[in-house]
């Protein structure tokens, strides 16, 4: 099964608001999937229930050929067992807009500490793990500093080190270069980019950062209101839309 | 009417006092520590996923706000015995300065705990943290510094509670100054020594807060 990630009619509301609707989305294994859309059009929730941070409504998500979500309308969720979330999860890594480093930790604190909690490993082997990921993102010298004295860029690149550190197939991206200064956006893409190709990850970004979009994906999919709307390569959905609301989107982002 | 404070009297009835503040700081630093132990409790309780944990926690933290500092030392003291359990007098105040202060001090964590970001619990979930080790590793030690200010006043406050003690022969502070005012009819120096003791007592405890607010700060950064 070289499905990673599919959504099968996939509803989730807020409240009266609509997140997904109808959603139905496919991704193969080393697929590069970037989502534009603007804010409040579901894509960060998309994200969310792949990382099992929340539940769906109605539909079916099911990760590497194993169901994860499971419902159907007029009845509930099913809840998959702590056992079985567990494994989904090990599947999975997350990184955060704000980041969300652990502030209490040192650079390679934040990057051991589950390896050796989670995996099991030894300390001493989880340390070696946390030092040559923090290397790699080009944090070799910040091993011992706290998050808050480093930069919104290196911060994140923690947090890419930390995601990695458990070895999942698959990597989501939620915004994760939108709370950056512009000229920091680089390194941490470039960071993306080099872990993304050596490890043959599955990877979906959310962001409307266009730029990063197209640096990282190999498909676009352009959403709002739940659904996606336009879906392509990036040189033909960014150069040439077919919908006009993907148009609109584009137009307004390039203005901004 | 005579206000004249002698000196020679407070240099005499200073060891008598001394011994009264130090078993008054006993009993807050003891209480203290129950303190810290029940508001865990409570605090768990109330957040606990079984309904009938929860409201039984919230119950008891009620029941604890609601009713005077007083009653519950005597209910301790004079009611327990009844039912077999005796216990001494410091130790009574001791019990009853951290149950009766562990309902706020259970407050004060539910408040720290709801206003830690809701992000750190997305990566902790993330990374696959059991709730045990989140808390342990996570969560709990980011709850100290925005702590502190709740619980050094805590520890204040239950220093200026412990002249209630009193009313079950806890030879604290202010039963010493009484003492020495009944036997010598003089009350200045007595009480304005207490007054003293209590405000030096309040002042270490508000710099050892400072102290440790220094430190995790500069750890951090």
């Amino acid at each position: 099964m070289s499905e990673m990630i599919a959504f099968d009619k996939v509803s989730k509301r807020f409240g009266d608001t609509v997140v997904l609707d109808d959603f139905s989305f496919t991704l193969n294994r080393g697929d590069k999937v970037a989502i534009i859309g603007p804010s409040g059009s579901g894509k960060s929730t998309l994200l969310r229930i792949i990382m099992a941070l929340d539940g769906i409504d109605n539909g079916k998500v099911s990760l590497n050929g194993e169901p994860l979500w499971h419902a159907s309308a007029g009845k509930n969720l099913i809840v998959p067992s702590r056992k079985h979330l567990h494994r989904m999860r090990s599947l999975v890594g997350m990184v955060f807009q704000n980041f969300n480093l652990f502030p209490n930790l040192t650079a390679l604190g934040n990057v051991a500490t589950a390896p050796h909690l989670v995996l099991g490993l030894s300390r001493r082997d989880a340390e070696a793990r946390g030092r040559a990921l923090l290397e790699q993102v080009g944090l070799g010298d910040k091993l011992d500093q706290y998050p808050a004295t480093l930069s919104g860029g290196q911060q994140q690149r923690v947090a890419i080190a930390r995601a990695m550190a458990l070895e999942p197939k698959i990597m989501l991206f939620d915004e994760a270069t939108s709370a950056l200064d512009p000229e920091r956006v680089g390194e941490v893409l470039e960071v993306m980019r080099v872990l993304a190709d050596e490890r043959d990850l599955t990877i979906v970004v959310v962001t409307h950062q266009i730029g990063v979009a197209r640096a990282i994906a190999d498909r676009i999919c352009f959403m709002e209101n739940g659904k996606i709307l336009e879906q392509g390569a990036p040189a033909a959905l960014l150069d040439a839309p077919q919908n006009d609301r993907t148009r609109a989107f584009l137009r307004a982002v390039h203005l901004s | 009417m005579t206000l004249d404070f002698s000196w020679s009297f407070a240099a005499q009835i200073s060891p008598a006092l001394a011994r009264g503040a130090g078993v008054a700081f006993i009993a807050a630093i003891g209480g203290f520590f129950v303190a810290l132990l029940v508001g865990a409790v409570l605090a768990g309780l109330q957040r606990s996923k079984r309904w009938w944990l929860a409201l039984t926690g919230r119950w008891l933290m009620e029941l604890l706000r609601s009713t005077p500092l007083l009653i519950q030392v005597y209910f301790l003291f004079f009611v327990l015995p009844g039912w077999g359990i005796v216990l001494e007098p410091v130790t009574t105040g001791v019990v009853a300065l951290g149950l009766y202060h562990g309902a706020y001090v259970a407050e004060a964590y539910r408040a720290v705990l709801d206003n830690l970001p809701a992000g750190q619990w997305d990566a902790a979930h993330s990374l696959r943290f059991s709730r045990y080790h989140a808390y342990r590793y996570l969560m709990l030690p980011q709850m100290v510094l925005p702590l502190t200010p709740a619980l050094g006043n805590t520890f204040i406050t239950m220093l200026k509670d412990t002249p209630i003690l009193a009313a079950v022969s806890v030879p604290e502070l202010m039963f010493a100054a009484n003492d020495v005012g009944a036997q010598s009819f003089r009350y200045v120096e007595p009480i304005t020594l207490a007054a003293l003791a209590y405000l030096f007592m309040s002042g270490v405890a508000a710099l050892v807060v400072w102290l440790l607010r220094n430190w995790i700060k500069g750890r951090y950064q």
